[in-house]
């Protein structure tokens, strides 16, 4: 069954960009994909939609817990057991209005956990399988808002920032070696998960773009990926402003 | 708030944008939510899609291909899927939309709420003839799945309804088998209105796609460029380079104006006359030649533009459209992209459908103001004389009794209006 075609998992696949990735994917080839998610019934329209798509390809769904260690472990290391993996795309996440995590700590607990802890665990119950293999792309979207903190999200972007670092450390690790981890830093997308920033009157990219700027940086195997790519000019002035011009800063 | 334009880029209006992403959730996002409507591409030119300081529900999201037959060439989509995915998906695999108009970048449930037509008309009708089903929600909740045999009144009151009768969130469409990607396409250059009307008869029976350049300041001459093609199977060739350039700013005026367009027009004409002939080309440019060129709209300048496509009925169409191209000329105004068009002898599925049997003219002109206005009344009065209608998907101005005499089922088709649906257009030729 795995033997002809590329294997792809994408955790999160609902997500827009996730969606739009998978659509590439199964567009430029025939795939074996795996849309790991907490919800099935919302994906079961997604998994139509790319199997219109692609009818060769062999989709599935695995319905998972998103939060316990455990339960990453096990999920990871049974998706593994089938088969070797090409490509891991680890794509959840959920933007938090910041002004209610600082009134509710649950709120800003749940942001850590969802956008920081839980994809930096399926990243490293991965790792360790794609580094026995020697073989395999790891992709994590990290976002922009990780680069530095500012006081419109940083607790979305404390967690951004964890996975930055994370990435970081997991390339050392596996510099020498036949895995690439990519880090994937959008800038504000044209998502759902941005409807607000949208209603406000910001401006987004597409989500097409996107998705086309992060599987081209997977197949490159690049260390980091801003999407689209004026954002790491954006964000390298950013992170340089000194403390006192930043703090006069509306962002 | 969003500020929000049509393709004509006559203004921006602030809207409140609320994202349809998900079909199951269409029903809680549009129920006991101030009036809107639903909002595609916005390629439509004028108003049909907007709802100053009020909602519109955008469905771009809402692009999830739900099942395709093969064997058939059934497929089943949510609305807001591009016509470009469907023919990307479909003509590799040996069909095609059996109707697709100017651009490939509208989303079918624009396609539907608009019936568009395209240059294969007098064979294959329009848009809403290759519908099977589409699942449209209404404001109090119900949801109502119609097609030609369903319900055939809502159905008819949908396809051409402007948007009005329900937020349209699922099409099944009946696709065409194709060849491959590619026409026989023959240019035949007119001298005048005589000679398109001959061209157009004797292309009906052999040709599926026929349209023609006119050259609207040849005034009384009527002279232009008959285009005709038909689906070839002429075997696997190397598909045309897909270079798209982008219009990157709008220019401080009009880049189409009367210095630039006389010669541009001569200049046209002269070198596709002398062009003129067989060629076989791929359906992207054949179909979409603007569609290269994005955000072309911007070169009208930062007023906009209007497009002004009206049908009249044949008996009357050489004198109707002879008057039109005359009005134009002695105004002066008037561009490039100007089409001229004979569509079949079918009745129009829609209760509000624009096509009609005669003959279409469309136009662009840059927006100038009252100057523009008066050239639309002199236009309106040729259009209402000649018992002819003006296309909603491209207007912004006309005036509401021209509405009224063009769209006679106009009484029977507000029955089945939405009335937590309104559009600028449907206050402005409605009322509400």
């Amino acid at each position: 069954m795995f033997e002809n075609k590329k294997r792809i998992v994408i955790i999160g696949a609902t997500s827009a960009i996730a969606e739009h990735c998978a659509r590439l994917w199964v567009k430029n080839t025939d795939v074996d994909l795996t849309l790991v998610v907490r919800d099935k019934a919302k994906t079961e329209r997604v998994a139509a939609d790319l199997q219109v798509r692609s009818p060769q390809s062999v989709i599935r769904i695995l319905e998972a817990d998103f939060i316990a260690p455990t339960a990453i472990r096990q999920l990871v290391d049974g998706i593994v057991a089938e088969g070797a993996v090409h490509t891991v795309l680890i794509a959840h996440g959920s933007l938090p209005d910041q002004t209610d995590c600082q009134q509710d700590l649950t709120v800003c607990h749940e942001a850590l956990i969802v956008n920081g802890v839980s994809p930096v665990e399926f990243a490293e119950a991965f790792a360790g399988h794609m580094q026995k293999s020697n073989h395999g792309t790891l992709v994590i979207i990290g976002s922009v808002a990780g680069d530095r903190g500012r006081k419109s999200n940083y607790v979305y972007g404390a967690a951004k920032g964890l996975v930055t670092r994370y990435t970081q450390g997991l390339q050392h690790r596996l510099a020498n070696t036949g895995v690439k981890v990519v880090l994937v830093k959008p800038g504000p997308t044209d998502t759902p998960m941005t409807a607000d920033i949208k209603q406000q009157g910001g401006r987004l990219a597409s989500v097409d773009e996107v998705a086309e700027i992060i599987v081209k940086g997977a197949d490159k195997g690049l260390a980091v990926v801003y999407a689209p790519g004026k954002w790491a000019v954006i964000m390298m002035v950013i992170r340089h402003l000194p403390q006192f011009i930043f703090n006069k800063l509306e962002i | 708030m969003v500020a929000i334009t049509s393709w004509g880029r006559l203004d921006y209006w602030d809207h409140d944008v609320v994202a349809l992403t998900d079909r199951c959730q269409v029903v809680n996002k549009v129920q006991n939510c101030q009036s809107g409507i639903a909002y595609g591409m916005g390629r439509s030119y004028g108003d049909v899609c907007l709802n100053p300081d009020g909602v519109l529900w955008t469905t771009a999201n809402l692009d999830r291909f739900i099942s395709f037959d093969e064997s058939t060439g059934l497929l089943e989509c949510e609305a807001g899927v591009l016509l470009r995915d469907i023919q990307q998906l479909a003509v590799p695999r040996g069909w095609i939309l059996p109707v697709t108009p100017g651009t490939q970048l509208i989303t079918v449930g624009g396609a539907v709420a608009n019936d568009v037509h395209g240059k294969n008309h007098h064979v294959v009708g329009s848009f809403g003839d290759h519908v099977q089903r589409l699942m449209l929600t209404r404001t109090d909740g119900t949801i109502i799945e119609c097609g030609p045999d369903v319900f055939p009144e809502w159905f008819s009151a949908t396809v051409g309804g402007l948007g009005l009768t329900g937020v349209i969130t699922q099409v099944s469409i009946q696709l065409r088998r194709v060849a491959g990607p590619w026409l026989n396409t023959e240019t035949v250059p007119y001298a005048n209105l005589d000679e398109f009307f001959h061209l157009a008869d004797e292309s009906e029976a052999s040709w599926e796609h026929t349209v023609s350049w006119i050259d609207c300041l040849s005034g009384g001459k009527g002279r232009g460029l008959f285009m005709r093609g038909n689906s070839a199977d002429v075997g696997p060739r190397p598909e045309p380079n897909n270079r798209k350039l982008t219009m990157p700013f709008v220019p401080p005026i009009s880049l189409v104006n009367k210095l630039t367009l006389p010669p541009f027009n001569m200049a046209y004409y002269n070198l596709k006359k002398w062009q003129a002939g067989k060629d076989t080309v791929h359906y992207e440019p054949f179909f979409y030649p603007l569609d290269n060129l994005q955000e072309w709209n911007r070169m009208y300048g930062p007023k906009g533009f209007f497009q002004y496509q009206s049908v009249v009925p044949r008996e009357v169409g050489k004198d109707a459209v002879q008057e039109m191209l005359n009005q134009i000329a002695s105004s002066g105004d008037g561009s490039f992209l100007a089409v001229l068009k004979t569509f079949g002898d079918r009745q129009p599925l829609g209760m509000m459908s624009f096509p009609q049997p005669g003959v279409t003219l469309a136009l662009d002109f840059p927006n100038k103001g009252a100057r523009t206005h008066k050239l639309f009344e002199r236009m309106d009065d040729i259009v209402r004389e000649a018992d002819g209608r003006i296309y909603p998907a491209k207007d912004a101005r006309m005036p509401r009794e021209l509405f009224e005499a063009g769209y006679p089922r106009l009484n029977e088709f507000l029955q089945y209006r939405d009335p937590g649906i309104s559009s600028s257009m449907s206050r402005r030729l409605i009322g509400n």
